[in-house]
């Protein structure tokens, strides 16, 4: 891999067209919208750049449920925990889940009692691991949208063709354009328009959202995660709010086509099939789950392991499940900053370098008591 | 000398003391460290001391633009100097992994030896301890420096005014990402160079130009955007940064988009902050550009009345934010 130089990203955060854009948001914008960016890495640019103190008061942006850690049921996170506490398990994760409290631990804190969880970058590391560790066998968490879900079929598919039976995925993957349904049903949510996230966009293409917009007739933009794109998709939004005409618009099409990535949904649909998933904030959602394969048994830690996950209550005065609906925002919880923080998180909005919670942390200085 | 670290050159005994003359006397050699006494006896200067101590953990123990011996000898160069002090004599404590190449420890304390010369400063005393496999992870060094702080100059975190101008040496985050491009599972190529380096004569070439310079930090671990923190919050004042200003390697910028690091948050190791006041501010700047060190240095904010304890930056694109201290560790074993 090489590294290019920071040239291409400039181009998207030009000074002078932002200031352009703010320009035409505010002609634009001649009533106060909600917009829900659904994914974390928006709400993270969001924050980075300062773009919503730029926009025009009357413009409320709402993170929604679209980090991947965030959302996990703690019955999944109780679950990783109790399959790391197995002496024959190399766990094997993305750094972001290490620090998720469960009910009652953390994978950090089993960690330091001795478990082996070992941080990978890619699925293909897990398998790696597995093949210098043939006594043992290695777990991989699979926890992510559409945007992950993908390589990690092709590490089961890799998996079955180096014959490699001491491999396995607990799969806590998630779809998102179901999760934007269940909010749309779900009292109290109150949104006028969506942010789609870019990278699953890439996958799932323009079409993956046609269902979901011909049903509920809210506009929607899928946008990229430079400020410009943000700017712009916006723009967009409160174009369509001001001419009362919703529509499904591609604000990123350098990536996005209609079509998305039909390789890669193929492989995802060889190894996954939809199920019912619980997500925090939002309960079980139908067909938002990826369940791994019949077929495919051996690879699929929830068939290999008997592990029992009992339903647990969420941590006391925790509000991750109404921030990840635009309920309500991080400051509006009584442990935000206060027992709530980067550093010793009680709701996994907080621990996720995506999570809203941490983001409000970190870019706002609105830290309670601190 | 065998080819590889065995525990009995940690002994004590007739191996360690093969090691010390065969290799670290001859290698540091100067007449404090001659002396072989238990610890070592100098003469000091008018002044006050200045004295710090680090321990150095890095993984990989060589990376692009250094190794484990150079960052050793300039990280705890650096942190007396930030004292505003001339650093003159260190400490050396190695911990070695059995069965570590002999030539790889050669190298490492060639590197050290050679820092040190480029920093003026001598190695007096110094301890050598060898663990079983697995105990440490190849080697781990401890070293402690003394220096001399000249009358007058009072340095510290709390000396920040509103007013001041915020001085950043050159580009932030090479140490951070050319230590990460050699990690396992991420290794990419680039031509990114560690930026390790000895700020001694640089610190003293500001307090020639302006001698009223309060807040000197090298912002190593937790990077820029944590030290400017500490400072704001010791000198209870506000500062604010700007964006379009902080000096970024083109190839770091492009491996932390990739990676979703914030260089403000990434270790460096050759890199000073200064909060000096505005009619000084110009004096430092050419002074601190004078310094091979210090060739890319520019004023990257000031410091405020407003939002004490608080680093707020302007964004490229005109938008404001907090700039808050790291929370966790971002790269764990960096230096």
């Amino acid at each position: 891999m090489t590294i290019d130089s920071k040239t291409f990203s400039d181009r998207f955060r030009d000074p002078v067209v932002a200031r352009g854009l703010i320009h035409q948001i505010e002609e634009t914008a001649d009533r106060p919208m909600r917009l829900m960016e659904v994914c974390g890495t928006h709400t993270m640019a969001i924050f980075r750049h300062g773009i919503r103190g730029l926009l025009p008061p009357g413009i409320n942006l709402l993170s929604g449920p679209g980090c991947p850690v965030c959302v996990t049921d703690t019955m999944d996170i109780n679950a990783f925990i109790a399959l790391s506490q197995r002496e024959e398990v190399i766990l094997a994760t993305f750094g972001d889940l290490l620090r998720v409290p469960g009910s009652f631990t953390s994978l950090r804190k089993e960690v330091a009692e001795g478990a082996d969880v070992r941080v990978v970058y890619s699925p293909t590391d897990a398998l790696d691991l597995a093949q210098q560790h043939p006594e043992r066998t290695v777990v991989f968490l699979g926890v992510g949208f559409e945007t992950t879900a993908p390589t990690i079929a092709a590490a089961v598919l890799e998996a079955r063709s180096r014959k490699l039976s001491n491999f396995c995925v607990y799969s806590a993957h998630k779809i998102v354009p179901p999760a934007l349904s269940a909010l749309m049903t779900t009292p109290e949510v109150n949104i006028d328009g969506f942010l789609l996230p870019g990278h699953v966009s890439v996958i799932i293409g323009m079409q993956g959202y046609r269902e979901f917009f011909d049903q509920y007739g809210k506009p929607c933009v899928m946008a990229g995660f430079e400020p410009l794109d943000i700017l712009h998709a916006v723009l967009q939004l409160a174009r369509q709010l001001a001419t009362g005409e919703p529509k499904l618009e591609n604000a990123y099409p350098r990536a996005v086509t209609d079509q998305g990535n039909p390789r890669a949904r193929d492989i995802m649909s060889q190894v996954f099939m939809p199920s019912d998933a619980r997500w925090r904030g939002l309960g079980v959602i139908p067909g938002s789950g990826l369940a791994i394969r019949p077929e495919l048994a051996q690879f699929d830690a929830t068939r290999r392991f008997n592990i029992a996950v009992v339903e647990m209550p969420e941590p006391k005065g925790c509000i991750c499940g109404r921030v990840l609906t635009g309920v309500e925002t991080p400051l509006e919880c009584r442990l935000f900053g206060k027992r709530c923080t980067p550093m010793d998180p009680i709701g996994p909005c907080m621990v996720s370098s995506e999570g809203t919670c941490a983001a409000y942390y970190k870019y706002t200085g609105q830290q309670g008591n601190r | 000398m065998t080819d590889r670290i065995l525990l009995d050159h940690g002994s004590g005994g007739k191996m360690a003391h093969q090691l010390m003359t065969g290799l670290l006397l001859p290698l540091f050699d100067n007449p404090l460290l001659a002396m072989m006494h238990d610890g070592a006896v100098f003469d000091v200067a008018e002044g006050r001391l200045a004295f710090s101590t680090d321990t150095f953990v890095v993984d990989p123990i060589f990376f692009p633009g250094g190794d484990i011996g150079d960052l050793a000898v300039n990280g705890t160069v650096n942190d007396v100097a930030m004292c505003g002090a001339v650093p003159l004599y260190l400490s050396m404590g190695l911990i070695v992994e059995e069965g570590l190449a002999m030539i790889d420890l050669k190298r490492v304390l060639i590197s050290a030896r050679s820092a040190m010369d480029r920093a003026g400063v001598q190695l007096i005393t110094g301890d050598t301890k060898v663990v079983p496999r697995g105990a440490v992870d190849k080697i781990f060094i401890n070293t402690s420096g003394i220096g001399v702080v000249a009358p007058g100059v009072r340095i510290g975190g709390d000396g920040a005014r509103a007013g001041d101008r915020i001085i950043l040496s050159g580009t932030m985050a090479d140490h951070g990402i050319a230590v990460l491009t050699q990690r396992e599972g991420l290794r990419f190529e680039s031509d990114i160079q560690s930026d390790t380096a000895p700020l001694n004569a640089m610190v003293q070439a500001i307090l020639a130009a302006a001698p009223a310079v309060r807040v000197l930090r090298d912002p190593t671990r937790g990077g820029v955007g944590t030290a400017l923190n500490e400072i704001a919050l010791k000198s209870r004042v506000g500062m604010i940064i700007e964006e379009a200003r902080l000096p970024v390697a083109p190839a770091v910028a492009g491996a932390c988009e990739l990676l979703g690091f914030d260089p403000l948050y990434l270790a460096n190791e050759g890199k000073l902050l200064c909060c000096v006041s505005d009619d000084k501010a110009d004096a430092v700047l050419s002074a601190i550009r004078q310094s091979p060190f210090g060739r890319a240095a520019t004023i990257i904010g000031r410091v405020v009345a407003d939002h004490p304890g608080k680093v707020v930056m302007t964004t490229g694109i005109g938008g404001q934010r907090i700039v808050d201290m790291l929370a966790g560790e971002q790269l764990p074993r960096i230096c």
